[in-house]
């Protein structure tokens, strides 16, 4: 059945064989091959398929089913959440474990966990564990936490917004409030998850303390391939047959699909569910690569750029939705680097620093206006072109 | 002595016009105890002259306090300031100056006991100064330290108090002071009582100077005394804290703690072990214990003390607190009027939070109103909203760059920012807004963009640093009904200008032309343009009302905050919040959205002050409850207004 689902959509197939080729082309000039791109270049690169990965949920949230969602970066920072405190535990617990085996007297199993919880809450002046780090002892709750926790949450804002049919515009700012209020939240001390100074360390993956950041650069740039790979496959596959058809026409008159008898707020739910959890998977990958999270990063702007992305890759086509999210984030890296060069006029020398956003908002109201298929609108134009 | 008898002659021989009302005749009469005064002897001196009413003795006094008084080689006193080897003396009756070698005078220098005894004789005759400052300042003096003493010469001054305010002052001090130190406990009583009606910080601080306790531990509790409460441990006093009352009284022995157990366990490991048990097995409380109380049956630690121990010896005692005042009946008034004054407090906190609420709502609103009217009436999504606020605010800024006087200069910046923005939103309407028109998501984006841009723009101008629009000094301070509740005079500014605002667009909308045809095109755009009426005129300038507005409310808003490229976005949420809840369309809708935030927030914010974050974080989670059940908000539009 895949074979014939993959055999109806040859754009995932091409896309597939573009990501594998890209791979192989990393992993041979990386360390692990002739050694010309450095770790930190790995690195982001392998974040930026992170993004691509929630940009391509976000493609489907709002280019396939018209849920302008203004929040799934609050998933996208609950999964790195929820990994990062597996991680901030676990390498805790080492450091801590390793300064009690210098002492004579063996510690206690209390005042093991009371150092650890110094050694983290010390920087909020607390010591006790929240009850929110109750499975952080253990990778594989964690990881059920990083798709149960967006899930879940996903589903009860979805099921309040669309059961009382908050469309259009409203359920776009009451995204955003949501993402806003998760973002006040954390910023306080007592939230449990350390305040404004978020969790990190988190490059440092316990149990591979020996291991060059090079090889695991690489292993977590292999995993976010491989998980883009899937989630686009995925999203591919629910877009395409009887259900995509449903969830486009959603999109396009919502109301008429109910009256056609579809249950609408059932898929919105689902596909709005299921986008959530895929965001937060991409996040659980992305900050270990990231090395830091803390809750400036689900910030409202944060999840308003995402829309960009997207919009000025194209919405309504998955790869455009990857187009943008790796051409835009790559750029306004580059840009605000200091990688480019700077103008001088004369007069006036226009450092790129200060002037990427100008650039970057105008050329975004002018995709909006003037190409709203974006950068994925070019591939229609190409291939449909010579026949 | 035989000074005391030259003296005598110089009087005799110098002054024989001298009358018995002459101040140097009267300090002559007790020349050595003024001379060298002793706390004991001076206040024979102090009563004399009290009582001679001599004018010039106040000043004397001061004088004599600051060490300013000189005594001459012929015993007569002067007050003097040295000026190198000289002295300018002044005459102390009257006032006539000269100068005189420095040598063979004295200077009187009065010690601390005594000046502190001079000084309370001074404040009998300040407070009856006719120079009204300095009543006024000796009445400060008294507030700052109110001392038994005080008490009736204040009371003696005030009948003949001139000045009306002043004279109610020295009332409600005197109250405080005779509830202090009244001598008749009925006195202190009926003060204290008076006291009930009174929230000022003052007051609440003299009945509770009164209530003051301190915690006494005894086995039994004592019958006699003034006791204020009986503290339980494990409730009203935690077990630690009442064992550490213990602890301090060396009733009891501190609680050996963990540390101390492991730092006895590893200075006594012998042979891998400590008493019996092997040094790998000390990883668990039980075990460290029964290792200890081998150490502590051996001699070698000091014996164990655990929460069983404290528990026990706890019983054995009783905690309490007891005034220091020993009168029940004052303590009992004072706590009658306690609660009395503190529910004052609480009604004026109800008041004073109110305002500012109100003053929060009225900020809402400006800030609001603009994008209500966009939004409702074009259904366009502003995100740029937040920026013509900030343009706004930065027009006030460079108003008050090039013109120096504050309030000329908000005069100019009002009309300005209005003008400002309107260009810029009429400019934004006719390049991007227009061709967006059925597309509402893609205006947000388009609008984002924009509003990206923007910030981006005014921080390459302006920097990111904060940049002052300072207030006309008429509008600093602020209005105090009392010390509970006051509001500044800027926020009923804004308040004020909500108001005019709230009005302003109501005419307009109901009772021009213009919002007539505006009306028109809300709801119908297509029968309003076969009336003849322009919908893209309309539109145009709709928008620039409604940025021409968001500009106003910047220069309200960088008032009373800083102006940064980043105002506007910490506005936008709100605003959206606010025409969100309030109901789209309509400015009564704005109104109610803006009040309902503004109060809910400092609701939230009054239950749990020490965290405006969470109240944020609440008040969020409201609205998006809120939304579940009136999704077109408060005042929702009916019929084929209504309709998408």
């Amino acid at each position: 059945m895949t074979n014939s689902f993959l055999m109806r959509n040859p754009s995932t197939l091409w896309f597939l064989l573009g990501l594998s080729l890209f791979t192989i082309v990393v992993t041979a000039l990386s360390d692990a091959g002739v050694g010309v791109m450095s770790t930190s270049f790995v690195k982001t690169l392998g974040k930026t398929l992170c993004l691509c990965l929630i940009a391509v949920a976000m493609d489907v949230v709002w280019g396939y089913c018209g849920i302008l969602s203004l929040g799934h970066f609050a998933f996208f920072g609950i999964g790195g959440y929820a990994v990062g405190m597996w991680l901030m535990y676990a390498r805790t617990e080492g450091i801590v474990l390793d300064s009690f085996a210098s002492q004579t007297i063996p510690p206690t199993p209390q005042e093991v966990t009371d150092a650890i919880g110094n050694q983290i809450f010390g920087v909020v002046g607390s010591s006790e564990f929240p009850a929110i780090w109750a499975f952080s002892d253990s990778l594989i709750l964690q990881l059920l936490l990083v798709v149960l926790v967006p899930g879940l949450l996903a589903l009860l804002f979805g099921w309040l917004a669309f059961r009382s049919r908050v469309t259009g515009v409203y359920l776009s700012i009451l995204t955003q409030a949501m993402t806003l209020a998760l973002a006040l939240y954390l910023f306080q001390n007592d939230s449990g998850l350390r305040g404004n100074n978020g969790l990190s360390g988190l490059q440092n993956i316990p149990g591979f303390e020996d291991t060059p950041q090079s090889t695991i650069s690489l292993a977590f740039f292999y995993a976010s391939a491989l998980a883009v790979a899937l989630g686009y496959v995925l999203f591919a596959w629910i877009t395409s047959g009887k259900m995509g058809s449903v969830i486009k026409a959603i999109r396009d008159n919502e109301s008429r699909v109910r009256f056609l008898g579809y249950h609408v707020e059932s898929y919105k739910l689902f596909v709005f569910t299921i986008t959530a959890v895929v965001a937060a998977i991409a996040g659980a990958l992305y900050y270990p690569q990231a090395g830091i999270i803390n809750p400036a990063e689900i910030a409202p702007i944060a999840s308003i750029y995402l829309a960009v992305w997207v919009a000025i890759g194209g919405r309504g086509r998955l790869y455009g939705a990857v187009i943008g999210a790796a051409f835009v984030s790559l750029l306004s890296s580059w840009f605000t680097g200091g990688g480019a060069p700077a103008i001088p006029l004369g007069f006036y020398t226009v450092q790129w620093t200060d002037w990427w956003l100008v650039l970057l908002g105008l050329s975004f109201v002018a995709v909006t206006l003037y190409a709203p298929k974006g950068i994925g609108g070019l591939f229609d134009y190409l291939v449909r072109k010579p026949s | 002595m035989t000074r005391v008898l030259i003296m005598l002659a110089m009087l005799l021989g110098f002054s024989p016009a001298a009358q018995a009302q002459d101040l140097q005749n009267l300090l002559q009469t007790h020349a050595e105890e003024v001379a060298s005064p002793g706390r004991r002897t001076v206040g024979v001196v102090l009563d004399d002259l009290a009582a001679s009413g001599i004018p010039q003795v106040a000043t004397f006094l001061e004088q004599w306090q600051e060490k300013s008084v000189w005594q001459g080689p012929e015993g007569l006193f002067f007050i003097a300031a040295e000026e190198g080897d000289t002295l300018n003396l002044t005459d102390i009756d009257s006032g006539v100056q000269s100068t005189a070698p420095a040598a063979g005078f004295t200077q009187l220098k009065p010690n601390g006991g005594v000046r502190r005894v001079i000084g309370t004789a001074l404040v009998q005759f300040q407070l009856m100064d006719p120079d009204l400052t300095r009543r006024t300042t000796a009445v400060a003096s008294i507030a700052r330290r109110p001392e038994a003493s005080q008490l009736a010469p204040l009371l003696a001054s005030i009948d003949g108090e001139s000045d009306a305010a002043l004279k109610a002052r020295k009332i409600q001090l005197a109250n405080f002071l005779s509830a202090s130190f009244a001598d008749d406990p009925t006195d202190r009583i009926a003060a204290i009582t008076s006291l009930s009606t009174d929230v000022s910080v003052e007051a609440r601080a003299v009945l509770n100077q009164i209530l003051t306790t301190s915690t006494g531990i005894a086995t039994q509790l004592p019958s006699d005394a003034n006791i204020a409460q009986v503290l339980t441990p494990g409730a009203e006093i935690s077990l630690d804290a009442a064992y550490a009352l213990l602890v301090e009284d060396d009733l009891a022995a501190p609680i050996t703690t963990a540390e101390e157990i492991k730092s006895a366990l590893a200075a006594n490991i012998v042979d891998g072990r400590v008493g019996d048990v092997p040094v790998v097995q000390l990883n668990t409380t039980d075990n460290r214990a029964y290792a200890y109380a081998q150490l502590a049956e051996a001699g070698t630690a000091p014996a164990l003390v655990t929460t069983a121990d404290r528990d026990a010896a706890l019983a054995d005692y009783v905690f309490f607190e007891i005034y220091d005042e020993d009168d029940a009946t004052i303590t009992t008034a004072a706590k009658t009027a306690l609660a009395s004054v503190e529910t004052r407090v609480a009604v004026g906190q109800t008041a004073d939070l109110t305002l500012d609420a109100l003053s929060l709502a009225s900020i809402y609103f400006l800030a609001a109103i603009g994008l209500a009217i966009t939004f409702g009436v074009m259904g366009v999504i502003n995100m740029a909203h937040g920026e013509f606020i900030m343009m706004g605010a930065y027009t006030g800024y460079v108003v008050q760059l090039f013109v120096p006087s504050y309030t000329a200069s908000i005069i100019i910046a009002l009309p300005l920012a209005f003008a400002v923005t309107f260009g810029a939103g009429v400019a934004m309407e006719r390049l991007v807004i227009r061709h967006l028109y059925h597309r509402p998501l893609e205006t947000l984006l388009a609008t984002f963009g924009i509003s990206i841009a923007l910030q981006q723009l005014a921080k390459n101008i302006f920097g990111t640093q904060a940049r002052p629009l300072t207030s006309p000094a008429w509008l600093d301070g602020a209005l105090v009904f009392n010390d509970v509740v006051q509001i500044s005079y800027i926020r009923i500014a804004i308040f004020v200008l909500a108001v005019i605002f709230l009005f302003l667009i109501l005419f307009v909308l109901k009772r021009t032309r213009l919002g007539l045809e505006v009306r028109a095109v809300t709801q119908n755009p297509g029968m309003a343009a076969s009336m003849g009426i322009n919908p893209d005129r309309i539109n145009m300038l709709t928008f620039g009302l409604g940025s021409g507005i968001a500009g106003i409310a910047g220069v309200a808003i960088g008032l009373y905050a800083k102006v940064t490229s980043e105002m506007g976005a910490d506005y936008i949420v709100q605003s959206f919040m606010t025409v969100v809840v309030g109901g789209v369309g309509n400015v009564w809708g704005t109104l109610a959205g803006a009040s309902l935030i503004g109060f809910l927030q400092k609701g939230i914010e009054w239950l749990n002050p020490s965290n405006t974050l969470a109240a944020q974080t609440y008040m969020i989670l409201f609205i998006i409850l809120f939304i579940q059940f009136r999704p077109k908000g408060i005042v929702a539009l009916k019929g084929r207004a209504a309709a998408d």
